[in-house]
């Protein structure tokens, strides 16, 4: 068993407006050393603003965030500016990511510059290696972002994350601006990335494919809460919570005459500000009982380590079906 | 192109990215199809080296009198006339363009300072600090900028540095409020959370990423300041309240001739011109750097 490198447990942000907003409400996961964690959901069920509470860019209200043995929470402005050292992030929007006045070369150096890593011709030589290693020419440093492609700059914005070498990247929707043919060039260079510096993802999206494609794990949101969380492949195969199975349903298959099992969910996501009582799904829920209408469904947790928090479960002691 | 191995992500003309894209041509580039806007660079331009070539250029004296030749209309030896001293008209308003074009340039580099500094610490820190600093902006622009202008002068007293100082605290709030929307939409950017992320500090941030993105806005309200400045330091001189006599400020030189409107008015008509044209020359600047710094011209 390897190392785990974070471990968050009972996140919550709630955004105090006119109501209280429940954007994520008791998330809590693990992710070990060198494996990719993958996040799906809906717009709007919190997934990003977790990603943005591992990075502090936004304070959680409760719960910790324990990232190789010190938890995050606690750390004051200025640990927790050391400590960026060894998470970064890469944004959705390779557009707006980039800061138009500077060049590539400024932009990828910058991080170093700011955690003082070595001298002007050290770090111009390190831009240089970085773009090679994105798989860009090391001739693109003078130019300016606006000269780039979706796919090139995204490129820049994970060699600025790659920079000052960290250990955990949180990558939120990090393909999801892009063309699809672009999609798998930027998915194949995470990819090899991670391989040759053992770097841990957290990788944010709402691409059910995409997420397939890089994860070894995959956890599922809904309403600021992880509904179900398990291997990669089990919960592909093998969906249980009826949210992940309505989910996987949506996916278009390449194959007209294929007929699948269709779960359609009916309605809208509920507003996080007034969530449903019992279970946050029983509005939507194809197979709602009861008991979800009142009651919150305890997780559950097989000898996979398949989580998930549905009332079907609840009474099973193996969740098998 | 040296390398061709990444060439499905090769830009799809090379040649074009090839040409080197300064900031300042890109902005020469957009500004000069503005025909307009060129002739206002153009008289600036021309008064700005009037202004610092006035003692070499003028005729005579700003202070030269000659009794004799009073209120001499326009002639081939006096081109703008003289005035009730018998001084020459066009020297005078050459010394004067260094006085207006000072008074609008100083003025307006205090109040961008200023204005830049405090309107950046509202938008970027807000909170409370926000309500304090948005809040004296409001009070600030709640009294009609030239009665304000008026009430500092008369509490510091009458002079060209007086009214110079009024100017530039009254136009302090205009940039404030300019530089404080643009922060507000700024740090929500993504290369500015991109910046707190990698764990730069805020003084970083703000000088390195909000300041270099919200300069189009202030150049170009500066520019069109300048002419604002210029009007109200007339104003005050008109009303004896900035630049005191003999000093050839135009608006002093319009209300030292106004009594003479009747009998001699090239003494009023050329002073009046040349405020005119200055202001025009900013504004039509302002305009055209308007056209040229907006966003879309990225290309």
């Amino acid at each position: 068993m390897t190392e785990t490198i974070l471990e968050v447990t009972n996140l919550k942000k709630y955004f105090n407006h006119k109501h209280v907003v429940k954007a994520v409400d008791g998330v809590s996961f693990t992710l070990k050393k060198g494996e990719t964690l993958g996040i799906v959901g809906e717009s709007g069920c919190g997934k990003s603003t977790t990603g943005r509470m591992l990075m502090r860019l936004i304070d959680a209200t409760e719960g910790s965030i324990v990232f190789q043995g010190k938890n995050l929470v606690d750390l004051s402005i200025k640990q927790m500016r050391a400590m960026r050292k060894d998470v970064q992030m890469i944004f959705q929007d390779p557009y707006a990511s980039l800061n138009p006045r500077h060049t590539i070369e400024r932009i990828i150096e910058e991080p170093m510059i700011v955690h003082k890593m070595g001298n002007k011709i050290e770090r111009k030589e390190r831009v240089r290696e970085l773009l090679e290693i994105v798989g860009l020419s090391s001739d693109y440093a003078k130019r300016y972002p606006h000269q780039f492609s979706g796919g090139q700059r995204q490129r820049i914005g994970i060699a600025r994350a790659l920079a000052v070498r960290p250990k955990l990247i949180i990558a939120d929707e990090p393909v999801s601006a892009l063309d699809v043919s672009v999609q798998a060039q930027v998915l194949n260079l995470l990819d090899d990335l991670q391989k040759k510096f053992e770097l841990t993802y957290l990788f944010i999206a709402h691409d059910l494919s995409v997420v397939r494609h890089i994860s070894n794990r995959v956890a599922v949101m809904y309403l600021g809460r992880i509904v179900e969380l398990a291997n990669r492949d089990d919960l592909y195969d093998h969906p249980k919570h009826p949210y992940t199975k309505a989910l996987l349903s949506s996916v278009p298959i390449p194959a007209p005459d294929f007929e699948k099992e269709e779960t359609e969910l009916k309605g809208d996501i509920p507003s996080p500000s007034n969530p449903p009582t019992g279970c946050p799904f029983h509005t939507r829920c194809p197979l709602v009982m009861e008991k979800c209408k009142t009651k919150v469904p305890q997780a559950r947790q097989n000898s996979n380590g398949h989580y998930v928090v549905c009332h079907l479960y609840n009474d099973k002691e193996d969740m098998a079906i | 192109m040296p390398k061709l191995e990444h060439s499905p992500l090769q830009p799809a003309n090379p040649i074009e990215i090839e040409k080197k894209t300064s900031f300042l041509r890109l902005l020469w580039h957009n500004y000069k199809k503005n025909k307009l806007a060129v002739i206002g660079l153009g008289i600036i331009l021309a008064f700005i080296i009037l202004a610092v070539f006035a003692g070499l250029i003028a005729p005579e004296g700003i202070n030269e009198q000659k009794t004799g030749e009073r209120l001499l209309p326009p002639s081939s030896q006096y081109w703008l006339g003289t005035d009730d001293f018998g001084r020459d008209i066009l020297s005078r308003i050459l010394h004067g363009a260094r006085l207006s074009l000072t008074v609008g340039f100083v003025a307006v580099i205090g109040s961008v300072i200023v204005g830049t500094l405090v309107g950046v610490i509202a938008g970027y820190y807000g909170k409370w600090i926000d309500a304090l600093i948005s809040r004296g902006f409001d009070i600030l622009l709640a009294f009609p900028s030239i009665l304000l202008a008026i009430a500092i002068v008369a509490v510091l007293g009458p002079s060209l540095q007086n009214a110079l100082l009024a100017i530039a605290i009254i136009n302090v709030p205009t940039f404030g409020r300019i530089v404080r929307s643009k922060v507000l939409g700024l740090k929500e950017e993504d290369y500015v959370e991109a910046a707190r992320s990698i764990g730069m500090k805020n003084s970083r941030i703000i000088i390195y990423h909000i300041l270099p993105n919200s300069m189009a806005p202030i150049i170009v309200q500066a520019t069109l300041c300048v002419a604002t400045a210029i009007l109200e330091a007339a104003a005050l001189g008109f009303l004896g309240l900035g630049a005191q006599a003999p000093d050839p400020e135009w608006g002093r030189m319009l209300s030292d001739s106004r009594t003479y409107l009747q009998q001699a008015p090239w003494t009023v008509f050329f002073p009046g011109i040349a405020i005119m044209l200055t202001v025009l020359g900013f504004n039509l600047i302002g305009d055209g750097l308007r056209d040229a710094l907006d966003p879309k011209m990225k290309e």
